[in-house]
């Protein structure tokens, strides 16, 4: 019956998850609790490796980030759909290979464009 | 009752993250807030029975993109944003789409048959590993959207490089 599934061999994972956060927000909440509190301007500054921080910690990136995170993600998809074809390759043999290539074909296209528009220079 | 259970965990948090998401004043918890919404996410298709669309909502989204979400965050001048007003506009013609789409999605909902049951039955999954399942479905069946993909992929590589072109030159 739909709806009555129980990914029961994730159960570790679940466990992982709970004791992770608990460690984390424990951490917090002991040290919160116990340790001193005595604030000073000085004490509350950034800390720069004892300098003195000039101007302001939130400046606007390069627009380089937005295009190199780009071609992360759609590189990162691409390999994505690689996984599966990897694993059922065996079974499906030289067609899977043609379609992997004409899939990969593509993306390479953007990649040449991406090389000749000097996306990836970084000056 | 277990999976009844983990569904209204799941839903609660989301709607719940996602109201967090749009409410925060500073872009970068807002941000930060999505990763645990894309977690609890990953938590639903767990439960749908999509073991790989778990792991790779876990691996993309929330590995890829929320970086990608980030630089596009750190790309706005924050200082100037903050101040803006978050809520624009009159909030009765909000409130109206709100409840037209309420109403779709449940006039919808109400008139949901289920189809017959197919060839995959969880059993089957589970006896064959789900990523084997869906890469023999997806390179066979599903050659054309597969292909389609990538071609969605080069739209969005080269839209990137052409919206930030003019920033290269100058």
């Amino acid at each position: 019956m739909p709806g009555t599934y129980i990914p029961s061999e994730y159960l570790p994972v679940l466990i992982f998850i709970i004791i992770a956060t608990a460690f984390g927000l424990g951490a917090l909440v002991i040290g919160t609790v116990f340790r001193p509190k005595k604030p000073y301007p000085d004490k509350l500054m950034p800390y720069e490796s004892g300098v003195t921080p000039i101007g302001e910690p939130r400046y606007r990136f390069s627009i380089r980030f937005y295009v190199i995170a780009m071609l992360f993600v759609v590189f990162d998809v691409e390999a994505v759909f690689i996984y599966p074809w990897a694993v059922v390759f065996d079974k499906i043999g030289i067609y899977a290979f043609i379609e992997m290539v004409i899939f990969i074909g593509i993306l390479l296209i953007g990649y040449i464009y991406a090389w000749k528009k000097e996306a990836f220079q970084w000056d | 009752m277990i999976p009844e259970l983990f569904f209204a965990y799941f839903a609660f948090a989301i709607v719940l993250f996602s109201i967090i998401v749009i409410t925060r004043k500073n872009p970068v918890h807002s941000v930060l807030w999505m990763l645990l919404l894309f977690f609890h996410i990953a938590g639903l298709y767990l439960f749908l029975n999509a073991e790989f669309m778990a792991v790779m909502q876990v691996i993309v989204y929330a590995g890829g993109i929320l970086v990608l979400f980030l630089f596009v965050v750190m790309l706005v001048s924050l200082k100037e944003e903050i101040k803006v007003a978050r809520f624009i506009g009159a909030w009765p013609t909000g409130f109206t789409f709100a409840v037209a789409l309420f109403i779709v999605i449940l006039m919808s909902l109400r008139s949901f048959v289920a189809g017959p049951q197919g060839k995959y039955t969880i059993d089957l999954i589970k006896s064959e590993s789900n990523i084997k399942v869906l890469g023999k479905l997806l390179y066979t069946d599903f050659l054309f959207p597969f292909e389609i993909a990538s071609l969605i992929l080069l739209v969005a590589m080269v839209g990137a490089i052409v919206l930030a072109k003019k920033r290269f030159k100058g």
